[in-house]
């Protein structure tokens, strides 16, 4: 095996232990505010993923969108909401144990189909000339997927007014 | 390289610490997050395909900048709600919001 | 000319019009009840006339082309039942005699049942407005179209009928002790038997119209005369006889009931029950000869089943109406009613018309019809008159000694009247002319059409064999006619001449002009009726009535419609014995006293008992019909109490156990186990099941993922 392969498993372990490691400190901490931090752990470990899978552009938008727009966004509502902040209050509800096991069990399914699957992976050679051509995207969106691209738009417009008229302190 | 099916797996498990969150949590942020977590498993789907099923086409990398599109827009919503939610009640316990029950 | 003919249907909606109008709504005023009736029938009358006219201007025209009008009534499968109105001179000559005899009764009745006095009838109006009906019927009949038209009508004669026999039945609650509880209950039987007893016809003649029908798919005359059909008809065969010959011998049933032949006769005696325009109107006049006239209009039928079955049915015919004319004249001579005398005769004549009829004189049979009508007419209103005029008398003697005078006294009895010539002045000549008239003086109108049909029997008996039908018939006829002229001779010498033998008879007074103006008018006709149809040796007017009826069917070797000369032999010998009759029996009874024993039961002994008797056909027909009915009835009814009624009364009880049972199954096990049950187990399991609608979105999607997770495992392991 070249080097360079035993690298990807390298950075892909690393990162795999970022995510899900990540993933599961927001699921456990009873902080919220850790669990907002662990959230961008791992969505920083999902930046390396892409970048692993050299969709560099979306790594930029991941980390753009997701660490810095979302997540901060999220710090912001932890702090503006601090009813649950309490440390000795339970996190979780009843059915905790339930939800447990039936997200394990799905997990567990989908991973047995998952590795049984043969996946119709694409030849040698395309595998190795990835097209990663960012304006190719930009005309892609403009192009074929110009309508759901404007769609997109006015959804976050919606979004937009939508969260201002629902945040807003309402006189009464 | 790594083979597609470990990709899959890893994003597997995300989804379902994701869907553990969503069910499990009290705090409506926490829900919140647990479903950014779901959503970028899917992404991380959506661009394992790509990679390694059509590389020479860009429609995974198409659908996930739409899906963070989304996923933005959910979560500036979602958020606006839940501070009005605080406001009228003092709290974002998702269990005490069951006015809609029997 | 077609004006009069398309008024046709309005001389029987007029009638039918006003016997509406009476009983929905004028009933409580009796004089504009009346009024309408008498105006409704003038109305009838001139249109009728207008007919007859028209009917007469168009000469020969109306054999070839009749006037005609049909309406669909019944579409029945692929053939469709037709009603209309038919003129042809057979017709008008009906037309001419009923509505007009129709009216002078009416006019008749206003007298008769005491307009304005103090013994008015309590059912005034209701009389008026059934003969109304009645007369509506009769001109229907006449101007019948088809079978089934002439048939409804028919029934409708026979319902009004019942209804006029049966008039004094009624018991006004006001008027209770006017009334004679035994005429109540006469009427009743009476009115009864004359209804079964003409049923029996109807029925006949019913079945004759359903194998009609059954063969032909037609009920129109016009249809049913066709040559080809007829023939059709003659060919097949039904029981081994000809379909023509069997459907006229039931035709000829339904005629038996009607015009009471023998031996369905016995009814119309008894209908002298009703009241006496009744009596007159319908039981001599018009219905009763409405039998005859049916013969007449379907005489083609009886002529195509005798040339198919050798003679036969016109021979019944004949046979019936010869037994028929002279054994009802012989019961005459011993009747003591003066109605019922009256009713005898009108069998006797009915029987000359059925035998005219028989042997193919049809002609002569409808002339003797139409002036029958108008002498039989006149003498049972003379005789109504009488009683009127007796009853009067017998109200007087009652008022003036105080008491109710003896309650069996019967204004009918001819010998508790006499002498009532002197007191009833118009009523007697006019009671003679019609007397004549009957018996069949010169020039009377009863001799003319009496003498033709004995002219005819007799030519015919020359022609044929010595022994032949005709014969028979020729000495029925001339024997009835000494008879009648007898039995005639009798009654006016009881009624009449001597002294009276009663109070009654003794205070008779004359009846009111209302009354006898219509029995001079009928009296003119019974004088003159025979210029219609003089015999064809008289010049210019000789044979009329053949000119304008004879052909209306088709003349064969036995429908003679030729007009006879007049027989020297034949009417010397009617005249004779006519006149000789009369005399006789008139001179005999003249002095009759009460209490004595009449001439004819001291000369005829037992015979006269068992005339007096009426040949015991009635105690006949009770030992073979009633009796055994009644008795079949009694058994019927012990079987329906005891077997039936049991039986009823045990699925009764068997269903009262098992509603019991089910009652408190139903409440049990139905109601409380698994209606309320079914109720409680969704109740619960809805309060239970509720439970799962926590409100809380995480419960929620637990759902969502479980079954994600078992629909995954499903679909993967399955």
């Amino acid at each position: 095996m070249p080097a360079d392969q035993i690298v990807r498993y390298i950075v892909f372990l690393i990162l795999t232990v970022m995510t899900l490691g990540g993933a599961l400190g927001v699921v456990v901490s009873r902080n919220l505010f850790h669990s907002a931090l662990f959230l961008v752990l791992s969505f920083a470990g999902v930046v390396g993923y892409y970048v692993l899978l050299d969709a560099g552009f979306l790594a930029a938008v991941q980390l753009l969108i997701y660490i810095g727009a979302i997540a901060i966004l999220i710090l912001f509502a932890v702090m503006l909401t601090r009813g649950l902040m309490d440390k000795r209050q339970s996190q979780h509800n009843q059915q905790w144990l339930i939800a447990a096991l039936v997200a394990l069990l799905i997990f567990v399914v989908l991973a047995v189909v998952l590795w049984q699957v043969e996946w119709p992976v694409a030849s040698e050679q395309a595998l190795a000339s990835p097209n990663v051509s960012v304006s190719q995207l930009g005309q892609e969106l403009l192009g074929p997927y110009v309508i759901p691209f404007e769609v997109a738009s006015v959804l976050l417009l919606v979004a937009l007014i939508g969260a201002v008229i629902l945040a807003r302190e309402t006189e009464s | 390289m790594i083979p597609l099916y470990w990709w899959l797996i890893v994003a597997a498990a995300l989804f379902c610490i994701g869907l553990y969150a969503v069910l499990s949590r009290k705090n409506a942020i926490a829900v919140l997050m647990g479903i950014e977590l779901m959503l970028n498993a899917v992404n991380l789907n959506l661009v394992a395909f790509w990679r390694y099923i059509t590389p020479q086409a860009l429609t995974g990398q198409v659908f996930a900048i739409f899906v963070i599109t989304v996923a933005a827009a959910e979560a500036a919503v979602g958020l606006a709600i839940f501070i009005s939610v605080y406001r009228m009640h003092g709290s974002i316990n998702v269990e005490k919001l069951d006015t809609m029950r029997w | 000319m077609d004006f009069f003919f398309n008024l046709a249907p309005l001389a029987i909606l007029v009638p039918l019009l006003m016997f509406a109008a009476i009983i929905l709504f004028t009933h409580p005023n009796n004089r504009l009840s009346s009024s309408l009736a008498i105006g409704g029938i003038a109305f009838s009358t001139i249109i009728s006339w207008g007919i007859v006219l028209a009917t007469i201007l168009s000469g020969e025209h109306i054999w070839e082309e009749t006037w005609q009008i049909s309406i669909p009534w019944l579409p029945a499968g692929t053939s469709v039942l037709w009603i209309g109105l038919e003129v042809d001179s057979l017709t008008a000559a009906m037309l001419f005699m009923v509505p007009f005899v129709c009216m002078l009764i009416f006019i008749y009745s206003q007298g008769y049942m005491n307009l304005g006095k103090p013994n008015q009838d309590p059912r005034y109006s209701r009389f008026f407005a059934y003969i109304s009906l009645f007369a509506a019927g009769m001109i229907g009949l006449v101007l019948s179209g088809s079978l089934l038209l002439l048939f409804i009508f028919w029934e409708l004669m026979g319902l009004c009928s019942y209804l006029l026999i049966g008039f004094w039945s009624f018991r006004d609650r006001d008027t209770e002790d006017h009334i004679d509880e035994a005429q109540v209950k006469r009427a009743r039987a009476a009115a009864l038997k004359a209804f079964l007893t003409t049923r029996i016809g109807d029925v006949l003649l019913f079945s004759g119209m359903v194998l009609l029908w059954a063969y032909t798919g037609t009920l129109n005359f016009s249809e049913i005369f066709q040559p080809e059909v007829l023939e059709h008809l003659a060919e097949i065969t039904i029981w081994g006889l000809p379909a023509a010959t069997v459907i006229a011998l039931l035709v000829f049933g339904g005629a038996v009931g009607k015009s009471a032949q023998f031996p369905l006769h016995v009814w119309l005696p008894d209908a002298m029950e009703g009241p006496t325009p009744v009596s007159a109107l319908i039981h001599a006049a018009t219905m009763v000869a409405a039998g005859v006239y049916l013969v007449a209009r379907t005489y083609p039928l009886f002529v195509a089943g005798s040339v198919a079955g050798d003679g036969s049915v016109l021979a019944v015919v004949a046979v019936i109406g010869a037994i028929t004319a002279f054994f009802g004249a012989t019961i005459g001579l011993a009747q003591n009613d003066i109605k019922r005398v009256l009713a005898y005769s009108t069998i006797s004549q009915l029987g000359y018309m059925m035998m005219a009829l028989g042997i193919g004189a049809y002609v002569a049979a409808v002339f003797h019809l139409l002036t029958h009508a108008f002498f039989k007419a006149l003498l049972f209103l003379g005789s109504g008159s009488v009683i009127h005029g007796v009853e009067h008398g017998h109200h007087e003697i009652a008022h003036h000694s105080d008491h109710h005078g003896d309650d069996d006294f019967n204004p009918n009895d001819m010998k508790t009247m006499g002498g009532l010539r002197h007191r009833m002045p118009r009523t007697f000549w006019t009671y003679i002319i019609g007397t004549l008239a009957l018996v069949g003086w010169l020039p009377f109108a009863g001799f003319w059409s009496k003498d033709e049909i004995l002219g005819e029997a007799f030519h015919l008996w020359r022609e044929g064999g010595t022994f032949s039908l005709p014969l028979w018939v020729w000495l029925a006829g001339t024997l009835g006619a000494l008879i009648t002229a007898l039995y005639m001779g009798r009654q006016i010498g009881l009624v009449f001449w001597g002294e009276p033998r009663h109070g009654a008879a003794e205070h008779a007074h004359e009846s009111p002009h209302s009354m006898t103006t219509p029995l001079i008018v009928l009296a003119i006709f019974a004088v003159i009726g025979g210029l219609a149809n003089l015999p064809s040796n008289v010049p210019l007017v000789g044979g009329e009535l053949h000119h304008f009826i004879g052909e209306v069917h088709e003349v064969s070797e036995v429908v003679h419609s030729e007009a006879l000369a007049l027989n020297a032999i034949v009417a010397g010998l009617s005249t004779v014995l006519a006149v000789g009759g009369l005399i006789f029996g008139w001179a005999i009874y003249r002095n009759y006293r009460v209490g004595e024993v009449e001439p004819f039961q001291r000369w005829l002994g037992p015979v006269f008992t068992l005339l007096k008797n009426k040949y015991y056909v009635d105690e006949l027909y009770r030992a073979v019909f009633i009796r055994p009915t009644v008795w079949l009835a009694d058994i019927s009814f012990r079987f329906d109490t005891g077997v039936i009624d049991y039986l009823v009364n045990l699925v009764g009880r068997v269903t009262r156990v098992v509603a019991d049972f089910g009652g408190v199954f139903d409440a049990k096990v139905i109601d409380s186990t698994l209606v309320d049950g079914t109720g409680k187990v969704t109740n619960s399991f809805g309060g239970w099941l509720r439970q799962t609608q926590t409100g809380r979105v995480q419960n929620y999607v637990l759902v969502i993922a479980v079954t994600v997770l078992l629909l995954l495992g499903l679909y993967l392991y399955l």
